[in-house]
């Protein structure tokens, strides 16, 4: 491997008429080559993967007609983009699942965040109302979808009621959490400084919690989708959810994976939105060891 | 800069009780009885401060000193106003505690800097949470951070900063409020030896403008001396006051200077031979409970 000459050897390889390398710039370089060589794994693992099932399902090694295979899968997914799908174009079925998802995680975390931040800081609230909570959150929150559909219909509401129940806990729980554990000393500091009550919720505790409640969005917008799409596979007009129940209604298992690779994308990209957000806001934080220099 | 109202009675006179406040004017801080009692986690109590007694004139500055876990933080949680005495009253300015009063400062043992907030926005916090206008807060909070040193680093969040420069943070927020009363709790103890002088130098001069009376806990017998006008050993817990020395050294001082004068010398060996008592006691009963 090219990779292991850099790694070391001070003397660079590169006969480029390039200044005298420094350390710093080898190892800069190093690090760049490492990226690379890590994407390029990472790009060479999928290959193989998939055309290790390509393969396998072609000469029938696995059944292509309940595992399909990714030709197939690609082909669906671009028949959906080109022609659309039985309910409609497929934006349109993504555009109705984010918004579901999106809608009943707002209304899941603000109500979490609230809840979570008020029993955190005021104890007669958390001693009463604490022991319904764990009741409620040991109830498998997913069955309630069913009850949803009944209650809401086959519109969005019932599938924003699933993404908010199953959004609700996590951020709750560590909302309260994050208020419960706001370093005291912080808030004794605020007291003297001249805080009233109001001012340490708004101006400690919740800057303090912020850690908490974000690493519960990321977990909780995953379970939002979750909770859209099962609410759309139980029963709805429009959704990815639905697509992946039509699609197993008439055994096209290619369009099962096509939905979930769509719904995949959908994931991640709303991940990478999270992160970026978070970037923006924890800017008083110290960079991870992760982000050099 | 010496003439703030305090009884200069023989030099280094041990006063087992409080040299009463002489002067017409009420005692800035004055504890009677005061008795704190906490709850453990196994339900039984712990007294943390017992009967205890002492009284700080205006303008004066008042070090601390007694062995570790006895109770000192304690005591300045209870002149604060963040804890209630369990028995015993205190009075702040002669009149009893009931909540937090705008006129103390306090100045944590832990890094209390709000980790969110850019250094100006720190330092403006106080002023802000009291109502004073943005712009206003702004350009007072400036002028303490131009004077401990940190007006270039107004920008930076605390976790860019040194430790000691996030201590110099704190005396800016807590300052930056005028405090009448100014409680510090082991503010330097996390520095190093050098810096340890230069802020001890720099808390002299900042006081010295402000006529607030400090009540200044630490473990550094030589730091006591050099920046107070009496000196108090509490007992091995719970605090009590076992005795109060007067340090008779002339004002303005430098703490490199005073500390090689003869009588610093003389008056560290008194305090440290009441102390040290305290000291091994408490070590004694540390070592007796592990067993
Ligand atoms: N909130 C609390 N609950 C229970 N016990 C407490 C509490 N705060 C302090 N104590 C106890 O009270 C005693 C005195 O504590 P304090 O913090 O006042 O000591 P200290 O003199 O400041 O010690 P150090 O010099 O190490 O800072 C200790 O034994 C401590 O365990
Ligand atoms: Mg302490």
């Amino acid at each position: 491997m090219p990779l292991d000459s850099t790694l070391d050897t001070a003397a660079p390889a590169a006969p480029a008429p390039a200044p005298p390398a420094t350390r710093t710039e080898a190892r800069e370089r190093a690090a760049r080559h490492r990226r690379f060589t890590v994407l390029g794994a990472r790009v060479l693992v999928l290959a193989l993967f998939l055309g290790l099932w390509e393969v396998c399902a072609r000469t029938e090694v696995v059944d292509p007609f309940n595992f399909s295979q990714p030709s197939r899968i690609w082909s669906q997914i671009w028949q959906w983009i080109t022609h659309g799908t039985a309910q409609g174009s497929l934006g349109e079925q993504i555009a109705y699942t984010l918004y579901e998802a999106l809608t009943g995680w707002v209304i899941g975390v603000v109500g979490g965040v609230l809840l979570g931040i008020a029993l955190g800081r005021i104890r007669f609230l958390a001693d009463v109302l604490g022991p319904y909570i764990k009741v409620l959150n040991a109830i498998p929150r997913i069955v309630l979808a069913p009850i949803f559909l009944i209650w809401f219909g086959l519109g969005p509401a019932s599938k924003v009621a699933s993404a908010v129940v199953l959004v609700f806990f996590p951020v709750f729980f560590n909302a309260f959490q994050g208020a419960r554990e706001v370093d005291r000393n912080l808030v004794a500091n605020a007291r003297i400084l001249g805080a009233d009550n109001r001012r340490v919720t708004l101006q400690v505790v919740i800057p303090a919690a912020t850690t908490w409640i974000f690493t519960s969005l990321h977990v909780s917008f995953g379970f939002a989708l979750i909770g859209a799409i099962v609410g759309e596979y139980i029963g709805a007009t429009k959704g990815l959810g639905l697509l992946v129940a039509a699609a197993q209604g008439t055994f096209n298992a290619a369009g099962v994976y096509a939905a979930m690779t769509i719904l995949a994308v959908v994931a991640l990209l709303t991940e990478g939105v999270l992160t970026f957000a978070e970037k923006r806001l924890f800017r008083w934080k110290p960079a991870d060891a992760g982000d050099g220099r | 800069m010496s003439e703030q109202g305090k009884p200069v009675t023989g030099g280094g006179t041990s006063t087992p009780e409080r040299p009463a406040a002489s002067s017409a004017a009420v005692p800035a801080i004055e504890l009677t009885n005061a008795t704190k009692r906490f709850r453990t986690p196994s339900g039984a109590l712990h007294t943390a401060v017992r009967d205890l007694d002492l009284t700080v004139a205006q303008g004066e500055f008042v070090a601390v000193v007694g062995p570790t876990g006895c109770g000192k933080s304690t005591t300045l949680t209870l002149v604060s106003g963040l804890e209630e005495p369990t028995e015993g009253e205190v009075r702040v300015q002669g009149r009893p505690v009931a909540g937090i009063s705008d006129q103390v400062g306090f100045v944590f043992q832990q890094d209390a800097v709000f980790p969110w907030r850019t250094v100006l926005s720190n330092v403006m916090a106080g002023p802000r949470f009291r109502g004073v206008p943005v712009a206003e807060a702004r350009e007072r909070a400036r002028d303490w951070l131009a004077r401990v040193g940190l007006a270039a680093f107004e920008d930076r969040y605390p976790h860019q900063l040194s430790g000691g420069m996030r201590k110099r943070v704190a005396l800016a927020q807590t300052f930056v409020n005028d405090p009448k009363i100014l409680l510090m709790d082991e503010p330097f103890s996390a520095l190093d030896v050098q810096t340890r002088a230069l802020m001890s130098d720099q808390l002299l001069d900042l006081w010295a403008g402000t006529g607030s009376s400090v009540v200044f806990v630490t473990h550094d017998l030589d730091e006591a001396i050099a920046l107070a006008d009496r000196v108090v050993v509490m007992t091995a817990g719970p605090a009590t006051v076992k005795e109060v020395f007067t340090v008779d050294l002339p004002r303005p001082r430098t703490v490199e200077a005073v500390r090689l004068e003869p009588r610093f010398i003389e008056i560290y060996r008194e305090i440290w031979a009441s102390l040290g008592e305290e000291v091994r006691i408490t070590r004694e009963r540390g070592a007796g409970n592990a067993a």
